[in-house]
């Protein structure tokens, strides 16, 4: 059942799918990474130094981008009511719709980490670092994103609200993830990321879950 | 605790605790900021600025003390469906923002002739600036809710979010801090002069004797709107 669900939660999230989300994420956060040259001027030593941070910053936006379609679609459709009638409970749904997003968001964003680092002139050893750090910090943006996209599921402006609601929950990720790039040496940040992003993933499905519940009550 | 569900008995236990806490608070608070304004000595170290920590440090245990209040509040309802609470915590959202930005503007105009500067990316100053938009979304989404008529459940589970993610926010921000640079100034960790210490505390009691006041006055403002709303619908029931 619960590989089932993934199967239908990636067709319907991937690049292609009936979601019809997937690639736009990946062009605008590669639209930041271009504005930002274009604000601050061309210096290649200024964006080498300040590269990692702007690629941390485009995907954190890039990360809110997709959060309008993640649950909203289905819960008007009453999927989730059919799956709970179904025995699976919200939290299971939600559980397989958090993978599903990371699934769908994290590999493609690492693939356009490499173009951005080279519109930004970083260095290979810094791009390795950015690479690890976003690999270990998307969990925890999925999870904060898909929490964030159940709350607002039920209500018309969720979209902007959303935004609103993710920056000051995802800044931790982006302390610790960026934070790696100013100690290359130490494993400290990464494994702080790594943590935090795990705690993310153990808490969201429970509060998705519960807001998916709440949304039917009303 | 079902007890205060009844909406009859906590009106009459709010009735006469919310002027009491005003009045008790405004007492309190303003006497504490004339004390500290202008009876207490300068500090040797900060001068005549130390006054502005009468009102600087009430503002920073409010300002987290509203999001406490709404986190326990979210939680109660969420367990319990104790009514009550979801108003507590809807009432406890907006007193909690105004401490946190008088928090935010006391601590830059210190920061002003202290530090030489408007704004510092000082550990705690920092987390109080995410704290503020954390009220901010919380707020929204309760508004949002409400004009929507969504569960209620919806922004307690957010509180609850931002509850888990306060304590974590703190730590990697002072993190964060010690990577970028060492602490522009450290508080003298000797204890705090007495002639400090007792006006500050009477400030601290104060004002939260008054941010319970104005909470309660709130609740029983959303409870009279709920109440008005049923009504008219009674009516519109009965006309029919």
């Amino acid at each position: 059942m619960i590989g089932t669900l993934l199967r239908r939660d990636l067709g319907l999230l991937l690049p292609g799918g009936r979601g019809g989300g997937g690639v736009l994420p990946l062009l605008f956060f590669l639209a930041v990474a271009m504005l930002y040259p274009f604000a601050v001027g061309p210096d290649a030593q200024l964006l080498a130094r300040t590269g990692g941070g702007v690629i941390w910053v485009a995907a954190l936006l890039a990360a809110i981008l997709p959060l309008e379609k993640l649950v909203a679609a289905d819960l008007e459709a009453g999927v989730f009511d059919q799956l709970h009638l179904r025995g699976v409970s919200e939290e299971w749904a939600m559980t397989s719709r958090l993978l599903a997003h990371w699934l769908a968001f994290a590999p493609l964003l690492l693939l356009a980490t490499l173009p951005a680092a080279a519109l930004l002139g970083i260095s290979e050893a810094t791009t390795r670092i950015v690479l690890l750090g976003l690999l270990a910090g998307t969990p925890g943006l999925a999870a904060v994103g898909l929490a964030v996209a159940a709350l607002t599921a039920s209500l018309r402006g969720g979209a902007a609200l959303a935004g609103l609601m993710v920056i000051p929950l995802a800044v931790p990720i982006l302390i610790f993830g960026a934070g790696t790039l100013a100690r290359p040496d130490d494993t400290g940040g990464l494994l702080l990321t790594a943590a935090l992003s795990l705690g993310l993933c153990a808490v969201t499905p429970f509060v998705a879950g519960g807001a998916i519940r709440a949304a039917r009550e009303a | 605790m079902h007890g205060f569900a009844n909406p009859k008995r906590f009106l009459s236990l709010a009735n006469w605790l919310t002027p009491l806490l005003l009045v008790v608070g405004l007492v309190l608070s303003a006497g504490a900021l004339y004390w500290g304004l202008f009876e207490v000595p300068p500090d040797r170290l900060m001068g005549e600025t130390v006054r502005i920590l009468f009102l600087h440090v009430p503002a920073a245990w409010l300002g987290m003390g509203g999001w406490t209040a709404i986190a326990l509040s979210s939680l109660v309802f969420l367990v319990w469906r104790h009514p009550l609470a979801a108003l507590a915590a809807r009432a406890a959202a907006l007193p909690g923002l105004v401490f946190t930005v008088v928090c935010l503007a006391t601590g830059s105009i210190w920061g002003r002739p202290t530090w030489g500067t408007w704004w510092v990316w000082d550990g705690r100053l920092t987390s109080m600036l995410v704290l503020a938009f954390l009220y901010f979304a919380y707020i929204a989404l309760a508004q949002a809710a409400e004009r929507e008529g969504v569960s209620p459940r919806i922004p307690a589970l957010f509180g609850l979010l931002g509850a888990i993610n306060i304590p974590i926010i703190n730590r990697s921000v002072v993190w964060w801090n010690s990577l970028h640079q060492p602490p522009s100034i450290t508080m003298g960790k000797s204890a705090i002069d007495p002639e400090f210490l007792i006006p500050l505390l009477v400030a601290v009691a104060g004002f939260s004797l008054l941010f319970g006041g104005v909470v309660l006055a709130r609740m029983r403002a959303l409870l009279a709107d709920v109440q008005a709303e049923a009504r008219l619908r009674r009516r519109a029931m009965e006309a029919v």
